[in-house]
């Protein structure tokens, strides 16, 4: 009866900017027990008085129908959006990745950069700090490629995301 | 309006932030709130006390409060309104938001905070109540600055009542109250995001009607979200029930919403449900869902919940919809407007139902019925021990024949599914019970409630001598008020649901659940101004009831009751509609493996 294979979406929210609302959203996943992979929250219109909020969470189909009523019924929630069921979107976030190192490996470590498209927005005579932009999964690639080249620490501003084509959410 | 309203309008047109809270709630139609007083929300209590239009209800305990305000929004539909201080007052107030919740009962409760240039400094009577209230509420604000009181007290109005209702807290601190502003009355424009939809789509109507005609057993379940649309709502549930010739059955929440005494009526269903209900829910084709919401005590185990059945839900929530059971057609509006629509496309749609196996399921029904599910034995020699089922049914006898407007409150437990069972509720409004959150010593603050609202009613809090004890203070404010509310206490000396689980699950250990030292009711009673009455034998019972019903004061009437009774029928918990357990006075021939034995092959069409 019960569909149990799990699948992740990417999730849009328009909210009212205002005190609690993040509180809302978060609560309401740990209090109903759904997986938060990712959130990111930002002010996206100011005259509006509006926030974004993508998630990305994963759970059954009939998790994330849930997921959405649920974040659909938050009183300051103006729009929820399903990216992943909704056709195409784009997916990204930024990261900034500190490497320490010396000699060969700090050599290394700015090739694959180079080849990762990564900047370089730090440089030490010991150290880089690379920015780099994309899909989670390349953000991911490049961390573990730089962890036996001296990384030191990653900071993710986890996702965000956006439907291809000419309408909004 | 007051002295000082006018004082401070004459001069500038601003008014306090407590007198714009007042003025607000007036231009809701608000003449009754429940709270209790405390320092943050003294500016509040000092414009009630130089104004009429709103009268003030003390209780004894903030949860009381807000039991009190569910009581009168219950029996009205109108939104019940709290106000209690900050810190203590507002976390006692929390089991009664949370019950609301629960159980979809529209209520504003203003909290008092400390004043704005304190909070977050742990500062005396300090607590994040927004914070705390978040998942206890369905939305809640903190006011920052006088300008907004207003708007917000309108708007938590709008947001406790539309949709599906549910409890809405302003915390208010206490700068803001005695800040002066202006009041802008009543906000003309519709909510910036919260609107919700309350008519159905007819797609979903044709098709959920298609599905109805083709249905040869079908059963329709119809929950609290009746209730709450109004009674309009029942009046058209009884109609599409009527017309379309299926039995309904209702959920705890939703007693009342069709009339018990209805041929078509199966009573009750879930964990305590008639026998009948629950077949018929098992053994259905389809299943119409009017404003339930497919709860644990109703499905039992998911898995063999209704399994060969199509399923239509109608909510006024999409997030009820699949979130329990997966339907086959979801209906998203208000009941009413749901029911209606229903009414009209059944009329409108020329196929004929299948009447001969409509017929043929009513027989099967007819079946179910006759095993008599809630038939207990009464000792009739006047020395007998009182069966506590007979004692709610003396009781709904003798109050039938006195022919008042009767509401019933009840407690948590046994009491409670006994009055849900023997109680029969021909209108909508007139049983107020805790029943997603099942708070013990919802009843008597409820019962107050609903005396608030309806002076010259019957108000009956049947209760169990546990239960009662919980807001037991509350006698307090009935002698205050002069309510004469009646607590009919069926008095086991058990906490006898968790006496009962303890039997039937945990091999009789009757761990902490014996009722030790209770007080002596008829004492209890006499001490708060109320009159103690007290029946230990079949005997005395009717006596006790006559003169509980014709004094004109609050009553306790302390009801000895067979102590080892259980509350049957009964689905234990985790297991399907048709494993239920019957009572030892099920004459019909049970299974041999005993409780939770599948009677499937037997019973099913």
């Amino acid at each position: 009866m019960t569909d149990t294979t799990t699948r992740q979406a990417v999730i849009a929210v328009l909210v009212e900017n205002e005190a609690g609302v993040l509180a809302r959203v978060i609560g309401l996943f740990s209090g109903r027990g759904y997986n938060i992979d990712s959130l990111t929250v930002a002010p996206v219109d100011e005259t509006k008085n509006l926030s974004r909020i993508t998630i990305v969470t994963s759970g059954t189909a009939m998790v994330i129908e849930q997921i959405k009523a649920q974040l659909d019924r938050l009183v300051p929630v103006h729009k929820v959006a399903d990216l992943t069921l909704e056709g195409p979107h784009i997916a990204r976030e930024m990261a900034m990745i500190k490497v320490a190192g010396t000699g060969e490996r700090r050599v290394e470590a700015l090739r694959i950069a180079d080849a990762f498209r990564a900047r370089v927005v730090d440089a030490t005579t010991e150290s880089f700090v690379f920015e780099m932009t994309g899909a989670t999964d390349k953000l991911d690639a490049f961390v573990n490629l730089m962890r036996p080249l001296g990384l030191v620490e990653v900071s993710r501003t986890g996702v965000a995301a956006i439907a291809r084509g000419p309408r909004g959410i | 309006m007051s002295a000082s309203d006018q004082a401070s309008g004459q001069f500038s047109g601003q008014l306090s932030g407590a007198e714009i809270v007042l003025r607000a709630l007036k231009d809701q139609g608000v003449d009754v709130i429940f709270g209790y007083p405390g320092g943050a929300v003294l500016p509040i209590y000092d414009a009630l006390f130089q104004q009429n239009a709103i009268r003030h209800i003390l209780v004894r305990h903030e949860q009381a409060a807000v039991h009190a305000a569910e009581g009168y929004a219950r029996s009205t539909g109108k939104v019940g309104v709290v106000l209690v201080t900050s810190g203590p007052g507002a976390t006692n107030a929390v089991t009664g938001l949370v019950d609301a919740l629960m159980d979809s009962i529209p209520v504003v409760c203003l909290t008092g905070q400390v004043p704005t240039h304190l909070i977050g400094n742990d500062a005396f009577q300090e607590a994040d109540t927004t914070g705390i209230t978040r998942p206890a509420t369905k939305h809640n604000y903190l006011v920052k600055n006088v300008a907004d009181v207003g708007r917000v007290v309108h708007e938590a109005f709008y947001v406790a009542r539309s949709g599906r209702p549910g409890p809405v807290v302003i915390d208010l601190p206490k700068d803001v109250l005695i800040n002066k502003g202006r009041y802008e009355g009543r906000p003309e424009a519709p909510h910036r995001s919260y609107r919700p939809v309350t008519e159905p789509d007819p797609a979903a109507i044709a098709k959920a009607v298609a599905m109805m005609k083709a249905a040869k057993r079908p059963v329709i379940y119809a929950g609290g979200g009746v209730i709450n649309s109004g009674p309009e709502a029942s009046r058209l549930l009884t109609e599409l029930v009527h017309l379309t010739g299926f039995p309904c059955t209702n959920t705890l929440m939703g007693l009342g919403a069709f009339p018990a005494s209805d041929r078509q009526f199966l009573g009750m269903l879930g964990m305590h449900g008639t026998y009948e209900a629950n077949l018929a829910m098992h053994g259905c084709d389809v299943m119409v869902n009017i404003g339930a919401r497919f709860d644990d005590r109703v499905t039992g185990r998911l898995r063999d919940f209704s399994p060969n059945s199509l399923k239509i839900h109608a909510d006024i929530d999409p997030s009820s919809i699949n979130k329990n059971v997966r339907v086959d057609c979801a209906i998203i509006g208000d009941a009413a407007r749901v029911l209606s629509a229903l009414i009209a496309a059944w009329k409108a749609d020329g196929t004929r139902p299948d009447t001969g196996a409509l017929a043929a399921w009513w027989r099967q029904i007819d079946l179910w019925r006759a095993r008599d599910c809630l038939r207990f034995r009464q000792a009739t020699d006047a020395g007998a021990i009182i069966k506590p089922q007979y004692a709610i049914q003396r009781l709904y006898e003798r109050a039938l024949a006195l022919g008042k407007d009767t509401f019933i409150t009840t407690e948590v437990g046994q009491h409670q599914m006994w009055a849900a069972q023997y109680w029969k509720f021909e209108r909508p409004n007139r049983w107020m019970t805790s029943g997603g959150l099942g708070t013990m010593g919802y009843g008597l603050p409820a019962a107050m409630g609903v005396q608030i609202a309806h002076p010259e009613a019957l108000v009956i809090d049947i209760a169990g001598e546990a239960s009662i004890l919980m807001n037991i203070q509350e006698m307090s404010t009935l002698a205050q008020y002069r309510l004469p509310v009646k607590v009919f206490i069926l008095n086991n000396e058990y906490m006898g649901m968790v006496r009962q689980w303890q039997e039937l699950l945990h091999g009789g250990r009757y761990s902490e659940s014996y009722s030790a030292a209770l007080p002596d009711f008829v004492k209890l009673a006499e001490s708060f101004h109320a009159v103690g009455l007290r029946a230990t034998k079949v005997g005395e019972l009717d006596d006790v009831i006559e003169e509980m019903l014709a004094v004109d004061r609050p009553v306790i009437a302390d009801i000895s009751v067979d102590p080892k009774e259980n509350c049957f029928p009964m689905i234990p918990s985790g297991a399907a509609h048709n494993e239920m357990i019957l009572g030892p006075d099920d004459a019909a021939p049970q299974g041999a493996a005993g409780p939770g034995v599948t009677e499937e092959g037997m019973v099913l069409v």
